[in-house]
């Protein structure tokens, strides 16, 4: 909202502006004022109301209708049942519930934090003047670029203890998956993870190129000449610079790592022995082939509380060590 | 002595260009040891950047390897022969054309209206003062935190209801508008200068003719960039399309061949073929306007 005092003045400057045009007589301030805002105030409506229509239709109005599922046994043949919290109370004790919460949590506290550091590495590097960056640059974004659904496929069978060119490499130096890597349970979690993280860490290393290339050089030569050495300056003079991105960075990373889905329900379905199982495929395996419906929506509504206070709580975090300059 | 004493020597550390003219039998270690270190930064790179395309390449490769050659061990990256065998038959094994010409429509139609919605509010957002702004702007702020797949389940129920499952317009009429691209264009819009506009509503141009011809024609790299988005987005989403269709037919590209791959006994060859014609388009697309988008996506970083 615009204060008041900005409002008028526009105003009036629009209308001395048109006065020699129209050649009317002398406006009375104040009503014409009024007219004109209103009608400005219904033309911000009629562009806003196709947009208004479908995120209320379709975003909305669903959000309000799965908060009240989470509360009812609904299997979408019968009629929606209020059953109170007892959804609630059953994720509580529910297993699978705890052990996607589980899995969850380890992706998000494993993916996010080396997919930052890596974006950041590979940013500095590509910030350095050489013979191949661009080629380096776009090879390393590609993968944000192209279908995690697709691409899965291929490392799914790059995977394959049978024809995977990349099985048969680590088999070389002796990394032998009994069961291959995607049906062995210590490794399918670390498999989907090596997936995600190469699948966004070029999209975060082009928000830290950016954020690098708008850092004053200045800055560096200050510090190389009080004596700072590379480290120090990367420590004193980079990161802090670079704060601005890595909120940024870190708070898309973090929501993002809580939603992986694709490449899981390519690769391994979840398995082996719900390993790989996140909160976003458990929602997907309740509702839609389980067909329960509300108990759904509540793992779902666990989610979005999850993602919420996490990138608050974040967002607090960062903001304190945030750096203007 | 005294400024060599004061400058640190750290390794491969980048130095102004007034030092390397200073001719000194001093100064030439650091210069030989910083084009070593920046031979090491390029091969370090390209390594890494080939190995970041690996899945790539070697799906380029597959797809051109009769099958008997895919499951010869050991694996090779480089085929031993060639075969276009599996571009054939991908048109019959899967329903390849339908599935592609139903992501052509649902990520075309999709972006083209998210496009025009979302350009129209955030004109609103960004020009256009009214009673309510604020709350508007709370609200498409608060939607771009929603993770969507909690609405996943009612969206299911509602479309279902409408008998618009398993059709096209069930996957698009949802996506129709998008809150991040309201937010992204309104800080776009925001960021224009007001000259122009200002002339022309002195003019007496009306709003839409001042969006229209004055904001949309400016905002053409941002609209690209966004647009590049949304299709990319749409065309690549495998949640959305598998939960919407039951069968591979009415789906799109992604959960089609996902589907494809959980029903039959794996025939990587095709699978292959399939994947990297899916994949084209978007590679395509990027390939196009990456400088732009690039610059988009660092903007937004920005802030």
């Amino acid at each position: 909202m615009l204060p008041a005092p900005v409002l008028r003045e526009r105003h009036t400057m629009t209308t001395t502006a048109e006065r020699p045009a129209v050649k009317l007589p002398p406006p009375k301030r104040r009503r014409p004022a009024l007219r004109v805002s209103g009608r400005r105030s219904l033309t911000a409506w009629l562009f806003l109301t196709p947009t208004l229509l479908i995120l209320i239709a379709f975003t909305v109005y669903p959000m309000v209708q799965a908060l009240y599922l989470s509360f009812t046994d609904y299997n979408l043949i019968r009629a929606a049942e209020w059953v109170g919290i007892d959804n609630y109370t059953e994720l509580l004790s529910d297993s699978a519930f705890w052990n996607a919460f589980g899995n969850t949590v380890l992706y998000a506290v494993v993916v996010t934090p080396v997919t930052v550091v890596l974006a950041l590495a590979f940013a500095l590097m590509l910030n350095q003047a050489f013979h191949g960056r661009a080629f380096a640059r776009t090879a390393i974004f590609l993968p944000f670029i192209v279908s995690l659904g697709i691409i899965a496929i291929a490392w799914a069978f790059l995977l394959d203890p049978n024809i995977g060119l990349i099985s048969h490499w680590l088999s070389l130096v002796g990394i032998v998956p009994e069961q291959g890597w995607l049906s062995d349970p210590r490794y399918a979690m670390a498999a989907v993870m090596i997936v995600g993280v190469w699948k966004n860490v070029g999209f975060y290393m082009v928000i830290y190129l950016a954020g690098l290339q708008s850092i004053p050089v200045d800055m560096y030569e200050a510090a190389r000449l009080d004596g700072a050495g590379v480290w120090q300056r990367f420590r004193n003079v980079t990161l802090p610079l670079l704060s601005n991105q890595t909120l940024l960075v870190s708070v898309l990373a973090l929501i993002a790592t809580l939603q992986a889905f694709d490449q899981i329900y390519v690769m391994t379905r979840g398995g082996p022995f719900f390993r790989t199982e996140t909160l976003v495929m458990l929602v997907y395996r309740e509702g839609f082939q389980e067909l329960r419906f509300g108990y759904a929506s509540a793992i779902s509504f666990v989610l979005v509380l999850f993602v919420f206070i996490l990138s608050m709580v974040q967002f607090g975090y960062l903001r304190r060590k945030q750096v203007t300059y | 002595m005294a400024i060599t004493a004061t400058r640190p020597t750290g390794a491969g550390k980048p130095t102004g260009p007034g030092e390397a003219s200073t001719a000194s039998a001093r100064r030439r270690r650091p210069v030989n040891t910083r084009r070593a270190a920046t031979w090491l930064l390029a091969i370090t790179s390209i390594a890494i950047g080939l190995l970041m395309l690996l899945p790539i390449i070697w799906m380029v490769f597959t797809a051109f390897k009769p099958e008997s050659d895919i499951v010869s061990a050991p694996p090779t990256l480089w085929p031993r022969e060639l075969t276009l065998e599996h571009f054939v038959e991908v048109w019959d094994r899967i329903p390849f054309a339908r599935l592609y010409v139903n992501t052509i429509v649902f990520a075309g139609s999709v972006t083209i209206i998210s496009l025009l919605f979302d350009s129209m509010a955030a004109y609103a957002l960004a020009r256009l003062p009214f009673k309510g702004r604020a709350v508007v702007m709370v609200l498409i702020l608060l939607l771009l935190m929603l993770p969507f797949q909690v609405t996943l389940i009612p969206l299911y129920d509602m479309l279902n209801g409408l008998g618009l499952t398993n059709t096209l317009p069930g996957l698009i009429i949802p996506r129709m508008t998008n809150a991040f691209g309201i937010f992204f264009l309104t800080q776009f819009f925001l960021s224009l200068p007001k000259d122009l506009e200002e002339a022309a509503r002195v003019d007496g141009a009306s709003e839409w003719r001042i969006y229209w011809g004055i904001i949309m024609p400016l905002s053409r790299p941002a609209l690209l960039t966004l647009g590049l988005f949304h299709f990319q987005y749409n065309w690549n989403d495998l949640l959305w399309p598998l939960v919407m269709s039951s069968s591979v037919e009415t789906s799109t590209l992604p959960a089609g061949l996902a589907l494809f791959m959980g029903q039959h006994v794996v025939e990587y060859g095709l699978l292959m073929a399939g994947s990297l014609l899916a994949m084209l388009p978007v590679i395509l697309f990027f390939l196009l306007i990456q400088r732009s988008f690039v610059a988009g996506i660092a903007t937004t970083g920005l802030k």
